[in-house]
């Protein structure tokens, strides 16, 4: 019954033939386009109605031999946040420039709603985009340049007045209309910028990093609106950051970048929790990394035992590999246990503390163990430090399931 | 004296006299070739004191004079004195030409005058002039002398509006065969506002094609937009004698192509044709660098988010692009206008009879017929014109820029 429900909410059910047919349980048969669903196309194209933007294997190249994004798939669904996260040169806005339609890929296909976009040009594309700096038109007020996608879409005034007054309580500029850009704060640019980009009900907003600009108290107040902002319309956004803590404020799934190609897409606590790489785990929080070798394999659950700086580390197998193999583990700061009771932990060393930075909120202490000499331990500042001081000799622990080890990287290398 | 000294200690007064001395040479350098010539000129073009310094009791005896009939017996003994005189001390021929210019003819009876005034001893002054020279019984003749007279005047001004003042005092047009500056204004103003449009439409994609390219590139091309700047004007010039002249390269390469016959070749220089092709030439820089430092100002992204606004190329560039650029257009084409209204090489060289501009006639007044005073006049008007452009240039785009920022 909750399938009907479902199937009723969805669909407009044009007879009681139709009903009958899927009260008899029948409710996936392909019903020839008979079944109206609230976009277009049919039930055979469920699929496209869901899935807003594809990349299918997208490359680009300028000189046609260095790749800067190099086969890109991607899948965002209707209404979803997605983040391009990755360091400067990673690829991820010639990403966005190719769906906004100031770039053409090389090779592969983008798709939006379901449609090959390759000869849309960009205006005929209707996605909104917030620009890096902002590019609001200096010669205009903000009214005018709210209302100039609305112009050139030949909208009356009476109703471009209403939606740029509309659009401007939803960034809650209201009465900011009659000032010039040159007179806002970087903040308010922003905003208008943002507003310009959805003032014109485009169902799909794409962001370059919008934030750059601004400093770190008003780029976090805007975080939380543009998260706001999204719940609220209900669009489809794509975002382009280096900032790993603005993607996880934000989005519901982020893709980590890294020179052209895709490291890792899930969701934020996915990326945290289950790096799927060594540059992931880097990336996206602290973590420590130790180069080692596979030792041996274990039966249960992908462990290994992994060799390095003289320890041997029982770890989360992630990447597939054989005894010999070299791999990186990586283990986070606040995840190591100081001084753990015994036998409490199945990885245990020893470690000296090389020196100890008070944060405020938490301890951070860098340690000599297994080999290297800046082991970062982080404990929060409710049970004090017990008393440790430079040069002490400890035990440290950590569970197996904190312990993962990722592909192998040669140490220092570039991003 | 003692607070001079405080004050030379202070250090802030120090700096300060530092600074005027080095702005010292500039302010010297302006004022001597700039602001002195500038001010002579508009003086000479209202202050003519020749005439009055030399005949001062005939012009004083002229006052009293009705105007309809003969002056009176002392006005001719006066003159007659004083014309004497000046021929003595060799002015005569200053205040000749000068009476000459209000009325043609009477340069010739003037010295003819003079001379035969050495062999007069007695009787009547007035019928001994008249017997030389009919022209000293002709009222307007006194009229002339009585205009030239005058210390402070406006005729220059009004012969360079081609108007003139009667005896009566009037103000009214010169007879038709008279009126050539009123013309000359005109047409140096329509050229130099078509030259004007020229170099924006020539100017203005070049600029827009510079600001958008990679720096190396954006230099190179520069160059090429400089090199006019850096070769001699009348390199240039003659170069362009050279493609354009009847027997020139474009001429025969037309013939040669079949597009005209040999015998209906273009004349294409040495006329209008030759004096826009050469002087737009010659101005576009002065286009292209305003417009190209503007652009360069404008984001790209601009016309991306244009686009992505859902504006079409046009209209991107008319909302968008267009009224960024104007300040570069605006002052682009001040700059052009400007200079080309006050062109006198290109024109003189290659501007024939009917190319010539208000800048040429300036040249024949002050070099040829020697009326420095029209010239100045001429100077003046000219002057006033491009302080009106400027002014309308403020409010237009001055302020119009100011709210950009």
């Amino acid at each position: 019954m909750a399938i009907i429900v479902w199937i009723s909410r969805n669909y407009y059910l044009r007879s009681p033939v139709e009903a009958c047919l899927i009260l008899e349980g029948q409710i996936l048969i392909k019903t020839g386009g008979q079944a109206s669903p609230d976009s277009p196309g049919g039930a055979s194209e469920q699929h496209h109605k869901n899935t807003h933007v594809e990349f299918k294997g997208v490359s680009k190249s300028y000189d046609g031999h260095n790749r800067v994004v190099k086969d890109f798939d991607l899948k965002i669904q209707t209404g979803e946040f997605v983040t391009l996260l990755g360091p400067s040169g990673s690829g991820k806005t010639t990403v966005l420039m190719m769906l906004a339609g100031f770039q053409t890929p090389s090779e592969g296909e983008i798709l939006l709603e379901g449609r090959l976009i390759h000869d849309l040009p960009a205006r005929k594309r209707g996605i909104g985009m917030v620009f890096q700096n902002y590019a609001l038109f200096p010669h205009m007020t903000v009214g005018a340049n709210l209302a100039f996608p609305l112009e050139v879409r030949g909208i009356s005034s009476e109703e471009r007045k209403e939606r740029v007054e509309r659009v401007l309580r939803l960034v809650r500029l209201e009465g900011f209309a009659d000032r010039h850009p040159s007179q806002l704060s970087g903040g308010q640019q922003q905003r208008v910028a943002i507003a310009r980009a959805l003032v014109f009900d485009p169902t799909l907003v794409l962001m370059d990093e919008p934030l750059g600009a601004l400093d770190r108290n008003l780029r976090e107040e805007m975080q939380y609106e543009i998260r706001r902002i999204h719940r609220t319309l209900e669009v489809t956004m794509v975002y382009v950051t280096h900032d790993q803590q603005e993607a996880m404020v934000m989005s519901d799934r982020i893709a980590v970048l890294r020179a052209g190609i895709v490291e890792q897409i899930s969701v934020p606590e996915g990326l945290y929790e289950a790096p799927q790489s060594a540059f992931v785990a880097r990336f996206i929080g602290e973590s420590n990394q130790l180069l080692g070798q596979v030792h041996r394999l274990l039966e249960e659950d992908n462990v290994c035992e992994v060799k390095t700086g003289g320890e041997i580390i029982r770890a989360l197998k992630v990447e597939s590999c054989g005894v010999g193999d070299h791999v990186t583990l990586s283990i986070r700061p606040e995840r190591v246990k100081i001084n753990p009771g015994p036998n409490q932990y199945v990885n245990e060393v020893n470690a000296t503390v090389r020196d100890l930075t008070f944060l405020g909120d938490q301890l951070r202490i860098r340690l000599a163990t297994c080999g290297i000499e800046d082991f970062i331990v982080t404990i929060p500042n409710i049970v004090g430090h017990g008393g440790l001081v430079e040069g002490d000799s400890i035990r440290i622990g950590w569970t197996t399931v904190d312990c993962r080890a990722l592909n192998y990287e040669h140490p220092n290398p570039e991003n | 004296m003692a607070g001079s000294l405080t004050s030379l200690r202070d250090p802030r007064y120090r700096a300060r006299l530092r600074a005027l001395a080095l702005v010292a040479p500039l302010v010297i350098f302006i004022g001597v070739t700039f602001i002195a010539p500038l001010g002579t000129m508009l003086t000479r073009s209202v202050y003519d004191p020749v005439v009055a310094d030399v005949l001062p009791n005939t012009l004083r005896l002229l006052d009293s004079w009705d105007g309809v009939g003969l002056p009176s017996e002392a006005v001719y003994a006066a003159a007659s004195e004083e014309i004497s005189q000046a021929e003595a001390e060799r002015s005569l021929g200053l205040v000749a030409s000068r009476i000459n210019r209000v009325r043609g003819g009477l340069r010739g009876a003037i010295t003819h005058t003079s001379r035969e005034l050495r062999n007069v001893q007695q009787g009547s002054r007035r019928e001994s002039m008249i017997a030389i020279d009919s022209v000293w019984s002709d009222p307007a003749t006194w009229h002339a002398i009585q205009v030239t007279g005058e210390r402070f005047t406006s005729r220059h001004y009004l012969n360079a509006l081609d108007l003139q003042r009667l005896p009566d005092g009037s103000v009214v047009s010169q007879p038709d065969e008279r009126r050539i500056y009123v013309h000359l204004f005109w047409r140096t103003l329509m050229i130099s506002a078509l030259i004007t449009l020229l170099c924006l439409v020539l100017g203005y994609p070049i600029a827009h094609l510079i600001a958008r390219s990679p720096p190396q590139r954006a230099n190179l091309l520069l160059i090429l937009v400089l090199v006019p700047f850096w070769t001699s004007l009348l390199v240039r010039t003659t170069s362009w004698i050279v493609l354009l002249q009847t027997q020139g390269v474009l001429n025969d390469l037309l013939v040669a192509i079949g597009l005209i016959g040999d015998d209906g070749r273009l004349s294409m220089i040495y006329n209008m044709t030759g004096t826009i092709v050469a002087m737009t030439h010659v101005l576009l820089p002065f286009m292209v660098l305003p417009l190209y430092s503007v652009m360069r100002g404008i984001s790209e992204t601009h016309m991306n988010a244009a686009a992505s606004l859902g504006a079409t190329p046009l209209q991107a560039f008319l909302r968008v692009y267009w009224p960024q650029s104007l300040p570069g257009v605006g002052a682009g084409a001040l700059l052009v206008f400007i200079l080309a209204i006050g062109y006198y090489i290109t024109p003189a060289l290659v501007g024939g009879s009917d190319g010539q501009l208000i800048s040429n006639m300036i040249a024949y007044h002050m070099q040829t017929s020697l009326n420095w005073g029209l010239a100045a006049a001429l100077g003046g008007v000219l002057l006033a014109g491009v302080l009106v452009l400027y002014v309308v240039y403020e409010r237009l785009i001055g302020i119009e820029r100011i709210g950009l920022r």
